[in-house]
């Protein structure tokens, strides 16, 4: 682990610099900011059940969808493509470092920009002057579960780049991935086919795998160590995965 | 461990998917040397080159760099070698200085000793006029010599250079002819190249190899004699051809008129004089063809371009390989 952190620093500098970080971080926050619009106004017009944070992390899908391929498509897939990783692993580096490297600068990306949108909330504090509509508990439990889940999400990404030398292929499959992952999973644990008691187990260990509950849970304030045993799992496996996608390419290029 | 050789390769087998790329090739490199890879395209000289670097893996046979075995210790033998890739991949969108900065701290140099030897790279290698600008901006010159840069930056005793030649004008492979020959004695380098001159006057041994094996290696001299086998002579002449053969006789057995050309304007021809012997037979000839009836024009030794012995050498590892198959 001595190259860690020259190769973070390398990573994030390399964001930084590149335009997609920048359309993403656009794409995001425009978004973002439109939901918040919307639950204010949806707000003033009417009393609601709910807190707005509750509200607010609901549609968390949908930037995920799109800003986690955006930031990751790039990471190894770029590398193959100018050859760039050729040079690097005959440097000292080990294949791990490498893609925790540029894990953990796609993943620092990936909080920035959500922590940025904390940014709506005190505005909406400082305004409004009435600390009603800052429900703390809902608020960080919201964070903590896009922390969390981001961990794994970003891990797919990584993943999803390691397996080809394109970068719309990747973003793609990363996208396909994230999608099965959220709706495949949710739509798998309600279908039909799973009714028959001997396959009942599969159904129990597809309810445990909801990533909407489990939103709901972290919102609720409810922290259960079951679910973040699952995404820092499935986050070790990604990754695992992406270190083994990489090594495998070499050895049949 | 001064006296163990730089590079070590014995019995090197590399095969992908049913297709052997590299079959058993052996040979080692002196400390110091340069060593020049030649061989037609798909002979096997990127793979053998990224075998020794531990970029992949050997499917059998061992290479061992400053005494190190690359299979059991690639991460020992990646710190002795500075490594430039065929085509040079450079990330498009970093400055030089930054790059090399990058490229040092990975190589485990330290923070303090980095910035003088970076600037003392960028110096060698000429490039100080471009250290502020970004890579994906420079010419193809710029970008190999930041390449070459790279590889020398941690000073290993190794340096391993896929085509650094390749795509540059000629003023500029003078350039990195210059730079090569100064890393001479102080470290040893492999470059490959199909550039034949090139090869011929930096390094100073050459090995040929041609579908995955080594079909001929020695000094370039060395191969002329070995491969091509005879010397020969460039005359133009002018005056009775017919009584030519005898008097080569008396001169040498074993020299004949290998070509003829048509006489020109002035009745000169020019005829191309083929020995098996090694040695200078320029005055002999000279003395011969003065004779009477006969007008000498030119008379010259015809040196063999490492082309011919590359093209003889590559044709002769065909020829091995058809009788192979014939006899089986």
């Amino acid at each position: 682990m001595k190259h860690f952190f020259t190769l973070l620093s390398h990573e994030i500098r390399m964001l930084l610099v590149s335009a997609s970080t920048y359309i993403a971080a656009m794409l995001f926050l425009a978004f973002m900011g439109f939901i918040f619009t919307r639950i204010l106004e949806s707000y003033s017009t009417a009393p609601q059940d709910v807190s707005p944070a509750q509200v607010f992390f609901q549609l968390f899908w949908f930037p995920v969808l799109f800003m986690v391929p955006m930031l990751t498509m790039k990471c190894l897939a770029e590398e193959r493509r100018l050859g760039t990783i050729e040079t690097l692993l005959t440097t000292p580096v080990t294949t791990t470092e490498v893609v925790l490297g540029k894990y953990t600068a796609a993943y620092l990306l990936y909080l920035s920009l959500w922590g940025s949108t904390t940014g709506f909330f005190y505005i909406l504090r400082k305004f409004s002057g009435d600390a009603r509509f800052l429900d703390p508990g809902p608020l960080t439990g919201g964070y903590l579960f896009i922390a969390v889940s981001g961990l794994f999400f970003i891990a797919i990404g990584v993943f999803a780049s390691s397996l080809s030398r394109n970068q719309a292929v990747a973003a793609i499959f990363c996208a396909t991935m994230l999608f099965g992952l959220m709706f495949g999973l949710s739509w798998l644990a309600g279908s039909t086919a799973l009714n028959r008691e001997t396959l009942q187990p599969a159904r129990v260990a597809l309810e445990y795998a909801q990533v909407f509950t489990h939103r709901d849970d972290f919102t609720r304030g409810i922290v259960d160590t079951r679910q973040l045993l699952f995404y820092l799992s499935g986050t070790v496996l990604a990754l695992i995965f992406s270190i083994l996608g990489v090594e495998a390419k070499l050895l049949h290029s | 461990m001064s006296d163990t050789p730089a590079i070590e390769v014995t019995h090197l087998v590399k095969s992908y998917a049913g297709v052997t790329a590299v079959n058993d090739i052996n040979f080692r490199v002196a400390r110091g040397e340069i060593l020049g890879f030649l061989g037609p395209n798909g002979a096997g000289k990127s793979t053998t080159m990224r075998i020794l670097t531990g970029y992949l893996p050997a499917t059998s046979g061992s290479v061992r760099i400053c005494g190190v075995p690359v299979a059991s210790q690639p991460d020992e033998v990646k710190r002795h070698i500075g490594y430039m890739p065929e085509n040079n991949p450079l990330p498009e969108d970093m400055r030089v200085s930054e790059y090399l900065y990058f490229r040092g701290r990975l190589k485990e140099l330290a923070r303090r000793k980095l910035g003088p030897r970076i600037d003392e790279v960028l110096e060698l290698c000429d490039l100080k006029r471009v250290r502020h600008k970004i890579i994906g901006q420079l010419s193809k010159g710029f970008r190999q010599r930041v390449g070459i840069a790279e590889a020398i930056l941690a000073e290993p005793p190794v340096i391993i250079m896929d085509e650094p030649t390749i795509g540059l004008d000629p003023h500029q492979i003078l350039i990195v002819r210059d730079l090569i020959g100064s890393l001479r004695g102080r470290m040893t380098v492999i470059i490959s190249s199909h550039i034949l001159p090139e090869i011929e006057m930096t390094c100073d041994r050459v090995l040929i190899i041609n579908q995955g094996r080594v079909v001929a290696q020695g000094t370039p001299a060395d191969l002329r004699r070995e491969v091509l086998g005879r010397t020969s002579y460039q005359v133009e002449l002018a005056g009775d051809l017919g009584a030519i053969p005898t008097l080569l006789l008396a001169v040498e057995p074993t020299l004949q008129i290998s070509a003829q050309g048509e006489p020109d304007a002035d009745g000169f021809r020019r005829l191309t004089l083929t020995t098996e012997r090694d040695a200078d037979l320029g005055e002999a000839l000279l003395r011969a063809l003065s004779l009477p009836g006969y007008r000498l024009r030119a008379l010259s030794r015809a040196h063999p371009t490492l082309e011919d012995v590359f093209l003889a050498a590559t044709r002769r590892s065909w020829d091995v390989k058809s009788s192979d198959l014939r006899k089986k």
